[in-house]
């Protein structure tokens, strides 16, 4: 398990704790969009590494960076140089197909917006996932975790948005990823209902061990989790370790 | 940039965002504009070239044929009433002997008056000029004819007329009212190498032929509002005593009446093609449009939140409509200008026509672009009213996501062995039943227009083959002039290369039963015949019965006679016997009006001894020159048919014109699949671009994700076949109808080869516009998708 003291470092002094158990290794990242003629430095050098079985948080402002660092973690994009390590897979260098194999087979996703596929049931809509993955605990297993077991054969029109969300956890967790990124999960939920997300989140965090990094705009959630990661300006401002970590229900909205 | 109002430079982008949609959509729909303007255009100029010809030449109104008959007759046709202008004129079939040709060719010797205009028939001279009085070596050949040889004014040939073999010298070309479509007796398709028009002066030819002071052909112009049927009825009557075999009017003079089969299928074209391309553009309007509303939305909020009326916004997007539709309308304009000029120059080398009259009528325009615009704004219409009927506040937030249902199918558990991917698919497809309906339409509709054009060829290759390999098998067949006694086999079988002769002989007769009176000949058949055979469609060869007539279906229907009925049967030439026969058979068959007697039968029934006026031949083909040398030295031959020469060229002239018509067709129907697939896709790619790129993050490759979209895209096109196969047998069934005439009819046949074939492009068609979806599918943008809001 991961971390162990509580120390802030200054940009300056940040290191790479490279030990055998960091699950991504990122060295020197840095990613520019060219749209037309202007140039846009989303990433710019970050160095950082994310460890096994710990739940990190990303905060930062709006077009900080952090989203365009949990895309090419979870092989959504490739950087425009540097280097991403996933394990002993090189992502920097990974071809489109290799990508897709990374992401089936390794890494499971969270978005704002829910992302299921409408004309599917939520039973269904996990099962796309377990259809095609290695070792998948059942989708019913899987909504169980949720807590959604009674909304198995639910179209997404049926469910309420914090019943969606959990839904597209599920989806993600039941192939049993070895990493979980969520990009602004609870971004479209209130108060309650995003509780109850991140009770999910945290409940697989613990019980399966999933490497899980949460992008969001609320600080207050930084405090469930071990690792806080400060994006401003596409660089990476501070690295924060929690000893004592809170549950969902403590995080003030 | 200023005049343009914001809303309408906003039409401008869009369009420009949209273009290959919008191409698609406005070719389909300029499919439509050009088949009316073709259909219609080439139908008024070719009736109206004619209408203007038979005008400025004077086009008899009734044709009669006689023995012989005085000129002293001329006061009496004259004072029948209604009767206008008459011609009397001496006329005679023919042998050519020509140099460097090495078979006989069939030439009509045609008397022209000698010291005045023409009153009925007027040539019109192309070149050199008519013959001179009285000069029996000199001819005016009609134009192909001599384009056909290369004969200029001044060459010659010989004909043998009247059993006299004689030089001819060409003294100038023209063209005829009456042989638009110039046909050789026995033939079926025009030849100009091998038949000739000649014009004679008319006392020359009356001497030539024995015919002085006596005519054998007569052509009448009528007055306004005269009775035909009278008409006719008096001069049959009046020529009965001189061998007259009853007059004909206009309608079914040869010449006349393939102009017209030509008409009716144009007409036909024009009311069976441009509805399908303008219901198929009103659909992908309405496509198109609707997902475009959909995904401007917020947008139309907005508009509507800032003070534009719904009117005005309405209006926006009908501009859009209007535009597409404007292009279609230019480009159908140019195509149907353009293949309506092609198509139309086409007749004109087909038929020999003196001017073609290809005017641009404005109103065919006019009309064409006001039912494409039409079609295309009825299509927007259900769209763009949904913009007026969305309340500003309603527009500005998310619509209710789409709810799904599972299907009867899977409750049944019949999906249980697919994917959820398939599953996926196929769950859109019911979802929106109706668009899925009409995408199925209209590929079916491309389907049945490609089943419909291998439908042409198909005809081709059945016509042929029951014409000529199961029905006429002989290698040629000779027309004596006139009748002749039965040994004159002896001197047939004589000729070099004469494998097998079989006598025929026609009779000329009126078939009538009730009040439907029908002429036509009564062709004499022996059981013993094995050349010229009558054979039912499938092939099968039908004996003529030893009592009683078997007709052929067209004649059944024309006379409204089944099996077991009598027919009033008139003989017109000879003794002029009468009798009432039974009909013992009827047979489907292609060509023509036919009825065939028993050959015993019908001698005893004409009641002048066994008579023969022509032989049906096998010959062999080493010995053909030495036949054909002494064929172009006999006398009192009429015409010499060689099927084999006549075979090529009604393939040449079928495959030309089918080839022809089969492309056109392919082009369409290739451009409304690929219109109506293309937008299918495209639409569902955007609609469900967030699901796909959902799929393609959480891990499936873009070949899955494609998969989703091909699930339903290939059900639509499975569903397409039997209906579009459908589409093509009704296409195929109103052709079958447009050609039904007394002259030729074609069958509906339906083979499976060609709905494989049509099956076949379809998919091609599909495949190519999938392709582009799938490289669209490739460049999916996950990022963006995904943090977006549906």
């Amino acid at each position: 398990m991961a971390a162990n003291v509580t120390t802030e470092l200054a940009p300056h002094q940040r290191q790479v704790s490279a030990g055998a158990d960091a699950v991504f290794q990122v060295e020197n990242l840095t990613k520019i969009y060219r749209t037309g003629e202007v140039e846009v430095r989303a990433l710019d050098d970050v160095t950082v590494s994310l460890h096994e079985g710990e739940l990190a948080v990303m905060l930062g402002p709006s077009g900080s960076g952090k989203s365009t660092f949990l895309n090419i973690l979870g092989g959504l994009d490739v950087a425009t140089s540097g280097r991403v390590q996933f394990r002993d897979l090189d992502l920097s260098g990974a071809s489109e197909r290799q990508l897709t194999r990374f992401r089936r087979d390794h890494v499971g996703f969270v978005f704002q917006f829910y992302n299921l596929i409408p004309s599917l049931t939520a039973r269904e809509n996990v099962a796309l996932v377990t259809e095609i993955a290695r070792d998948p605990m059942s989708p019913a297993e899987a909504l169980e975790m949720v807590d959604l077991s009674d909304r198995l054969d639910h179209f997404p029109a049926q469910l309420s948005g914090g019943e969606q969300q959990r839904v597209a956890i599920a989806r993600a967790i039941a192939k049993r990823p070895e990493v979980l990124l969520c990009d602004e999960p609870t971004g479209a939920l209130d108060s309650k209902t995003g509780v109850t997300v991140l009770n999910a989140l945290r409940t697989i965090n613990r019980e399966l061990g999933t490497s899980t990094a949460i992008i969001t705009h609320n600080a207050g959630i930084q405090a469930m989790a071990e690792r806080v990661i400060h994006f401003i300006d596409g660089r990476i401002a501070s690295v924060n370790l929690n000893a004592d970590t809170i549950s969902p229900e403590e995080i003030t909205w | 940039m200023t005049g343009l109002a914001v809303l309408d430079r906003k039409v401008l982008r869009d369009l420009g965002r949209l273009w290959v949609q919008a191409l698609a959509i406005a070719l389909v729909l300029s499919c439509g504009v050009a088949s009316l303007i073709i259909s219609f255009g080439a139908y008024r100029s070719l009736e109206e070239t004619r209408a203007a010809y038979y005008d400025r030449n004077r086009f008899g109104d009734v044709f009669a044929n006689v023995t012989r008959a005085p000129r002293a007759l001329l006061p009496r046709i004259e004072a029948i009433d209604g009767v206008g202008h008459v011609e009397l004129r001496v006329s005679d079939y023919a042998i050519l002997d020509i140099l460097g040709m090495r078979e006989p060719a069939t030439g009509l010797a045609v008397s022209i008056p000698d010291y005045r205009e023409t009153a009925v028939n007027l040539p019109f001279l192309r070149s050199g000029r008519l013959p001179e009085p009285e000069r029996t070596n000199e001819v005016t050949v009609t134009e192909k004819f001599a384009e056909a040889h290369g004969f200029r004014t001044g060459d010659s040939f010989q004909a043998i007329l009247n059993g006299t073999k004689r030089d001819l010298i060409i003294v100038g070309t023209f063209l005829s009212p009456e042989f638009i479509y110039a046909l050789a007796p026995g033939d079926i398709m025009p030849d100009p190498r091998r038949f000739a028009i000649m014009l004679f002066s008319e006392r020359a030819l009356s001497g030539l032929l024995d015919l002085e002071g006596a005519f054998n052909d007569l052509s009448i112009r009528l007055l306004k509002g005269a009775n035909k049927e009278q008409v006719i009825d008096r001069l049959d009557a009046m020529l009965a005593p001189f061998g007259g075999t009853g007059a004909i009017a206009r309608k079914d003079q040869m010449s006349h009446a393939f102009i017209d089969a030509e008409l009716a299928q144009l007409q036909s074209m024009s009311t069976l093609l441009p509805p399908i391309f303008l219901l198929v553009s009103a659909f992908l309007i309405n496509m198109i449009l609707s997902r475009l509303i959909a995904l401007e939305r917020e947008q139309i909020g907005l508009f509507k939140a800032v003070g534009y009326s719904s009117g005005a916004i309405a209006m926006h997007y009908l501009k859009l409509v209007m535009v597409i539709s404007m292009i279609g309308i230019i480009i159908g304009f140019g195509v149907g200008t353009w293949l309506g000029r092609g198509l139309f120059r086409l007749f004109g080398e087909f038929y020999t026509f003196p001017f073609l009259i290809f005017r641009l009528h404005i109103d065919i325009y006019l009309i064409a672009a006001l039912i494409s615009l039409a079609a295309a704004v009825a299509g927007g219409l259900k769209a763009v009213w949904s913009t007026v009927t969305l309340p500003p506040a309603v527009a500005m937030s998310a619509p209710a996501p789409t709810t799904y249902r599972k299907l009867l199918t899977e409750r049944l558990g019949l999906l249980q062995p697919f994917s959820r991917l398939t599953v996926m698919g196929l769950r859109h497809l019911v979802r929106h039943p109706v668009r899925s309906g009409l995408t199925t339409l209209g590929m079916s509709c491309a389907v049945g227009l490609l089943s419909a054009s291998m439908y042409f060829l198909d005809v081709n290759t059945f016509m042929i083959d029951w014409l000529y390999n199961q029905s006429q098998r002989q290698n040629a067949s000779v027309t004596f002039i006139d009748e002749q006694r039965p040994d004159a086999v002896q001197a047939i079988k004589r000729l070099p290369g004469v494998i097998k002769a079989e006598p025929t002989r026609h009779l000329a007769v009126t078939m009538s039963h009730g009040y439907r009176e029908r002429r036509t000949s009564l062709v004499a058949k022996s059981n013993e015949d094995t050349l010229a055979r009558v054979v039912d469609q499938a092939g099968n060869i039908v004996w003529v019965p030893r009592h009683g007539v078997l007709i052929n279906d067209q004649l059944a229907r024309n006379l409204d006679v089944q099996v077991g009925d009598l027919i009033h049967l008139e003989i017109t030439e000879g003794k002029r016997r009468i009798a009432d026969v039974p009909v013992t058979h009827i047979v489907t068959s292609f060509f023509g009006i036919d009825a065939y007697m028993d050959a015993e039968a019908l001698d005893r029934l004409a009641g002048e001894g066994p008579r023969v006026d022509g032989f049906h031949l096998t010959m062999d083909e080493d010995a053909a020159d030495d036949l054909y040398r002494e064929v172009k030295e006999l006398p009192r031959i009429a015409s010499l048919v060689l099927l084999d020469l006549s075979r090529e060229k009604f393939q040449e002239t079928l495959s030309q014109n089918s080839t022809i018509m089969a492309t056109i067709y392919i082009v369409l129907s290739v451009i409304i699949a690929f219109g109506v697939m293309y937008n299918a896709a495209r639409i569902q790619l955007s609609e469900r671009a967030r699901e796909l790129a959902s799929l393609r993050v959480l891990g499936f490759t873009s070949r899955e994700v494609f998969s989703v979209l091909l699930a339903e895209l290939s059900m639509i096109v499975i569903l397409a076949q039997p209906l579009g196969w459908f589409i093509g047998f009704l296409i195929a069934w109103s052709m079958v109808q447009s050609f039904d005439s007394d002259l030729f009819r074609i069958p509906l046949i339906v083979e499976i080869d060609t709905m494989a074939i049509a099956t076949i492009i379809s998919v091609i068609a599909v495949v190519a516009s999938l392709y582009l979806i799938w490289e669209r599918v490739q460049r999916l943008d996950l990022i963006r998708v995904l943090k977006t809001r549906d």
